[in-house]
């Protein structure tokens, strides 16, 4: 490519579509010089973009689940999480250590990345607007309180709040706590009561429909 | 050098100029090494093209969040974990 001198002047996709945002427009000419410059395929995009999507919270739902209902599968989701997560044919994801917290009656975690937007894709699927804006990520390591309280999430006073800033190539999952009035739910139904916003601690899991009598 | 679990130990606060995964809000703070994760090639020198290597022992590092933010409105107990590379770390004496 060095004796491509290369002014734009040849036809090729228009970089901007509409009113897309700038920082789309900036994505697209970066993956147009990378392609280029031959450091990825447009293939490799393509095929990124196609995983990504087509993961789901039901997936981390399914391990968080399990572990409700299995003491020693918990124990192993705690001790190995990408371990736990392939015991169960699931995905993990592409990082190489992906490490589950655990919520209890003391404890509570919530998982944020200052620097970016690093989330355990693999299991929770695309990250939602929220978790990669500038207020979530700075509120909530230093409001955590108060960023909870506007999820709706008010904890008792004696529970320690540990926020999780996931800076570099680890991923969290948060097992939240299982809702009271449960206890007679089958896994599959537990599954569905699992959110993606519990998993990322902003949230407690959804409440059991009253039993129908 | 390498750090145990429970060891107390300090974000270095030297400045950096370029990328780097320590983020600004820890530079000089105190706190203790919950586990060592494993190691990983450095993200300072992949991002300029090279292969990272030597790799670097990654941390998860616990600091009280009282110690982070001086004003802090939390609980006292409340904690913050944040993965810290080796060679941003110092020993506490």
């Amino acid at each position: 490519m060095s004796d491509h001198d290369h002014d734009h002047d040849h036809p090729h996709a228009p970089l901007t579509n509409g009113d897309e945002p700038a920082a789309a427009e900036r994505a697209r000419a970066l993956e147009e010089l990378l392609v280029e410059k031959g450091v990825i395929a447009r293939e490799d995009v393509r095929e990124r973009i196609d995983w990504l999507v087509s993961r789901s919270p039901a997936d981390g739902a399914r391990l968080v689940a399990r572990a409700w209902v299995d003491r020693e599968f918990n124990e192993r989701l705690l001790a190995d999480a990408r371990v736990a997560a392939l015991e169960l044919g699931l995905d993990p994801g592409p990082s190489p250590v992906l490490v589950a917290v655990e919520n209890t009656q003391a404890v509570h975690h919530m998982v944020v990345c200052t620097l970016c937007s690093c989330y355990p894709k693999g299991l929770l699927g695309p990250p939602p607007d929220w978790y990669k804006s500038l207020p979530y990520r700075s509120r909530a390591v230093s409001d955590p309180r108060g960023v909870l309280g506007e999820f709706g999430v008010e904890l008792e006073d004696d529970v320690e709040l540990r926020v999780l800033d996931s800076t570099a190539d680890i991923r969290y999952l948060v097992i939240p706590r299982r809702p009271a009035g449960s206890e007679t739910m089958s896994e599959e139904e537990l599954a569905a009561l699992v959110t993606r916003d519990s998993m990322i601690g902003v949230a407690q899991p959804a409440a059991p429909a009253p039993v129908a009598s | 050098m390498s750090y145990r679990p429970g060891q107390r130990v300090r974000v270095a606060a030297r400045p950096h100029e370029g990328h780097h995964r320590t983020p600004a809000y820890l530079k000089g703070k105190v706190g203790s090494v919950e586990r060592m994760h494993a190691s990983f090639t450095n993200p300072e020198t992949r991002a300029y093209g090279t292969d990272g290597l030597p790799e670097q022992p990654l941390y998860l590092v616990g600091f009280a969040q009282r110690d982070v933010w001086p004003d802090y409105r939390g609980h006292g107990d409340d904690r913050i974990f944040v993965d810290v590379f080796e060679h941003w770390l110092e020993r506490v004496e």
